[in-house]
């Protein structure tokens, strides 16, 4: 029952809109099946499996709006489901933000999602794979493997329709020795589960790991880094680029509380603030990391440029702000891509005289929204490099660091990877900010 | 952020439909007056969770837990002069979780209904049998006596739910046109309301029947200089809590005013939302000129709002047993506070260091009756006198450390999840020789005073980490001279406590709240308060966090 197809879909959601005595109403529908499994210490600690769909209906009277949702498709629940919304909507102040339901739109088809998908004994088995790998090392796994389908439908009483279905499986291990004195990191997400390989991503960790123990101690400051992208992004938590793109609201902007607004009213928009290198843009219709069709509001997606060649080029505008602003509105990707070059992280390395190779950045925060300051911490892998090789693992370090200061000392920039459903290629910036070492491993 | 929540930055003034900005967990949108009805009663409750014990045990497993929950939660968002959003939401289900073949089996269902209990029954042994090929280690579980039929309720005065909703509109949007009036250049409030109704039932003979509540009123007040494009913005110094509504009825009793000069007060078991967005207001305006920190060593200073969170991830987490054991690892991390380490006697901290763990204290976001593992809750010592004595279990680690006994800490954040161990309250006691804040701050000769809490972030072992706060003061000499900014301390979580020289008495202990603290994968939220009083730390290493960008 969770995933619907498009003509089920729309026929239960034209009978809820057929209930509707609103002025405006619209519906939508999204459910997933996905399944988990998580382990720890070579040993799986839990599994689980969910499957929901769940029905939203959104009714309007003026500018008076009310919302209710149900996970029941029986007739006297969706009677029930638009009469609440109906109801919470006449009790409702008016909006001052009211923007009407939009009409018809067209959209694209980004790449079809994957069709055979794991299975509890398929997770079983890639969670296997990775411990025993790990146990006959005499190291430690500890993993999540999480995966499934999911769909949106939506409609209105405006004539506008949308259904898009995809697919997503994430993985991600860490590996520590069994003295606990070195610990490795490896993450990968993918449409199409069976180009999961967990044995590849374990053996990576593994490697790390291996390789990170009797790590010695540097003094903090400034050093040349290779950000690889794990270090960049992050699906779970606040990340250097993800922060970043996400923060590029044009409301805050315009303001006055973001880095992007502009001393003495406005924003920053069209003006270069990055190293001319940095370009950053969603395209739904890319083949590695398809996107979403549509967004909540059902505005359609399209190839969007945020930042090019250093230059912010456009900024995130909700329906109300570009209404107010006269200007079209931002549909909400669902990821970003960073262009890159053709450079591999062990290119980067090769060309580095003196630097610090990070694979992972933990628990990151905005310090200053005013500068985009965040600080955070390295994790699981991370070595000194000098004449182009790794010379010896180091121990942890604190940054205190503003994305906005790094893409402007970039050194080099590699080949773009996937990571949480964005592309993101590995970076060598110069003079990034540690403040302090940490004894953590 | 998730990328899946990226949708969510369109916001509920977008008039987006609302479900992307709801935890998956919270269940339906529902009409207000549907909170107020009651639940299914204790009776029918306990027909249905045997139904899913007796299927359980007939399908092969060794013992089984059903909890059958109801969520409620309401939250009312304003900014400025408007409501941005209204949610009230319910959900309501089943887990079930067995161990069959010596290894967890679990699994949930909204269908609520002795045969729909029956088979997510049926299917969490099947999923522990399946698991158990690939198990290596057999659970097992310290022992419980079961309770009977027993209930607990949060002590509430007044429940939140009840109140009309207009008049937490009204009070929000009150609390906003102070803030406007004052010359605040935004803000944005909130009231955010949680009730979980929780029936557990095991096959050790416990079926507990518990009402739990909490509130969390908060608000962000931002002030621009539209000239120099400078802005700062000053959160509230209200703690969420295991009360009812009556916490926003102010008591002059319960108002602690920080050291002369500072202009900070702090709030016990009611708090004055109206007069703390006074002060912030004044304060956020002041935070735009304030001078900015020289960095070096300082005492510092740390209010019990600021230094509940300082708790929480320095002393609350490392203690956490699994991290110590090794199942965080992927995610949360594990900590510096191992086994080993413990057995060699290292002082955690300075003797006027006693961290207590409580899943009792009143008003706290962490007591309940019972544990989501039909465990009695307790008080018991983390660390005594600087020396870590003990750590945070539940019932399937206990043997693990020689123990025989869990210390009730298991919680899963909705019926759907299943239940894991979660930091109980961990709060520093205060001293026992009478000692207010402006006696502590005497004595004090090149330091900094914070209240409130700010950007915080440490290592996935606990050793390293770095604080911010909401406002800052600079103290020369046993005096307060000033406002500063650009203020964030970095320690090592050993240093830290080792420092810790003077904590003020009883009369200055409060609670601190972490509303949304996340563990796990999946990810799951737990609510949890830290108490303690104003506490001096010396020489501790303060950065200067200004920048200067394009």
């Amino acid at each position: 029952m969770a995933i619907l197809s498009k003509d089920d879909a729309h026929t239960l959601l034209k009978k809820v809109l057929s209930y509707s005595t609103a002025d405006e109403c619209a519906a939508s529908l999204r459910g997933r099946t996905a399944g988990n499994i998580r382990y720890a210490r070579n040993s799986v600690s839990t599994a689980g499996a969910q499957d929901s769909v769940s029905l939203a209906v959104e009714a309007r009277f003026g500018k008076r709006s009310g919302v209710a949702t149900c996970n029941e498709f029986d007739e006297a629940t969706l009677r029930r489901c638009v009469q609440r919304a109906e109801e919470i909507a006449k009790l409702a102040p008016e909006s001052p933000e009211y923007v009407p339901f939009i009409g018809p739109q067209t959209y694209l088809s980004p790449p079809s999602s994957a069709t055979t998908l794991l299975t509890a004994a398929t997770r079983a088995q890639a969670a296997a794979e990775s411990m025993t790998l790990c146990a006959a090392k005499n190291l430690s796994a500890a993993g999540f493997l999480d995966g499934g389908t999911r769909f949106v439908a939506q409609r209105n009483s405006k004539g506008q329709e949308a259904y898009q279905q995809s697919t997503n499986t994430d993985f991600s291990v860490t590996v520590r020795t069994a003295d606990g004195k070195g610990s490795g990191y490896a993450i990968a997400d993918v449409t199409d589960p069976a180009k999961l390989n967990a044995k590849n991503i374990t053996e990576r960790a593994a490697n790390k790991a291996l390789s990170s123990v009797n790590a010695k101690a540097i003094e903090p400051g400034k050093y040349t880094v290779i950000l690889e992208p794990a270090a960049l992004m992050a699906g779970d938590d606040l990340s250097l680029l993800g922060g970043l793109v996400y923060s590029m609201g044009a409301r805050e902007a315009d303001e006055g509380r973001s880095f992007l607004s502009k001393k003495g009213g406005g924003n920053r928009k069209g003006e270069k603030l990055f190293d001319e290198r940095i370009t950053i843009y969603s395209d739904p219709m890319n083949a590695e990391v398809p996107g979403n069709a549509f967004d909540d509001d059902g505005l359609p997606t399209k190839r969007q440029t945020w930042i090019d060649k250093g230059v912010v080029k456009d900024l995130f505008y909700t329906r109300f702000w570009a209404q107010k602003n006269n200007v079209p509105a931002t549909a909400y990707p669902n990821g970003f891509i960073m262009a890159g070059g053709t450079q591999s992280t062990a290119d980067l390395i090769k060309g580095t005289a003196k630097g610090i190779l990070v694979t992972r950045l933990w628990y990151i925060r905005e310090v200053d929204p005013q500068t985009l300051l965040y600080t955070g911490l390295t994790r699981d892998g991370t070595f000194y490099i000098e004449n182009g090789k790794i010379k010896f693992p180091i121990k942890n370090l604190r940054f205190n660091e503003s994305p906005i200061i790094m893409l402007n000392n970039i050194e080099a920039i590699g080949k773009p990877q996937r990571l949480a459903g964005c592309l993101v290629p590995p970076l060598k910036i110069r003079d990034f900010t540690f403040t302090s070492l940490s004894d953590a491993i | 952020m998730k990328r899946r929540d990226f949708v969510g930055l369109s916001g509920l003034a977008a008039g987006a439909l609302f479900i992307p900005n709801i935890p998956s967990f919270a269940g339906n949108l529902v009409d207000p007056a549907r909170l107020l009805e009651p639940g299914v009663d204790a009776a029918m409750k306990k027909r249905l969770a045997d139904a899913g014990l007796n299927a359980a045990k007939a399908a092969g497993a060794t013992y089984a837990d059903v909890r059958i929950g109801r969520s409620l939660n309401q939250n009312v968002f304003t900014r400025e002069k408007q409501v941005q959003g209204i949610t009230s939401t319910e959900s309501y289900g089943v887990g079930v979780r067995v161990i069959a073949n010596g290894t967890w089996g679990f699994a949930a269902t909204n269908n609520v209904t002795e045969a729909g209990i029956a088979k997510a029954a049926q299917l969490a042994v099947q999923i522990a049998k399946a698991n158990s090929k690939v198990q290596k280690e057999q659970v097992k579980l310290a022992p419980v006596k079961g309770h009977g039929e027993v209930a607990w309720k949060t002590p509430i005065q007044q429940n939140a739910f009840e109140v009309p909703i207009k008049d937490k509109v009204d009070l929000l949007l009150s609390v906003n046109a102070k803030a406007l009036e004052m010359g605040a250049s935004f803000i944005n409030s909130t009231i955010q309301q949680v009730n979980e109704q929780k029936y557990f039932a095991s096959t050790d003979g416990s079926y507990i029947d518990q009402d739990i509540h909490r509130i969390y009123p908060s608000f962000g007040v931002t002030a621009i200089d539209r000239a120099s494009g400078k802005f700062r913005t000053r959160q509230a110094l209200s703690s969420p809590m295991g009360l009812g509504y009556e916490y926003l009825s102010p008591k002059a009793a319960d108002k602690i005013a920080g050291p002369a000069g500072s202009d900070v007060v702090g709030y016990k078991n009611s708090y004055d939302m109206l007069e703390d967005v006074a002060s912030a207001t004044k304060q956020v305006k002041q935070k735009l000129t304030a001078k900015s920190v020289t960095p070096g060593k300082y005492d510092l200073v740390l209010d019990p709002h600021h230094l509940g969170l300082t708790i929480h991830e320095s002393v609350g987490h490392p203690l956490e047993l699994d991290r110590v054991l090794g199942y965080e690892a992927n995610y949360a991390g594990t900590s510096f506070a191992t086994l080993e380490w413990k057995a060699k006697n290292i002082p955690y901290g300075s003797k006027l260091v006693n961290i207590v763990a409580d899943k009792l204290q009143p008003g706290s976001l962490g007591a309940v009756g019972f544990d989501d593992e039909g465990v009695k809750t307790k008080q018991w010592d983390l660390i005594k006198e600087g020396k870590l004595v003990d750590y945070e279990k539940i019932r399937d680690q206990a043997h693990m450390v020689g123990q025989n006994e869990s210390d009730g800490c298991c919680y899963a954040q909705s019926w759907q999840d299943v239940q894991f161990q979660r930091m109980p309250n961990v709060s520093l006691q205060p001293g026992k020789t009478k000692l207010s804040v402006d006696e502590l701050v005497k004595n004090v000769d090149k330091g900094i005073y914070i209240a409130g809490n700010g950007s915080f972030s440490i290592d996935q072992q606990r050793f390293n980490f770095q604080f911010g706060g909401q406002v800052f003061y600079a103290i020369e000499k046993g005096q307060i001279t000033g406002m500063l900014e650009d203020v964030a301390y970095q320690a090592n979580t050993q240093e830290f406590w080792n420092s810790c020289a003077a904590v003020c008495d009883q009369s200055d202990y409060r609670l601190f709240g972490a509303f949304n603290d996340g563990k796990g994968q999946p990810s799951q939220s737990s609510a949890v308060s830290h108490g303690s009083a104003t506490t001096r730390f010396n020489g501790v290493n303060v950065i200067n966090t200004a920048r200067k960008i394009g």
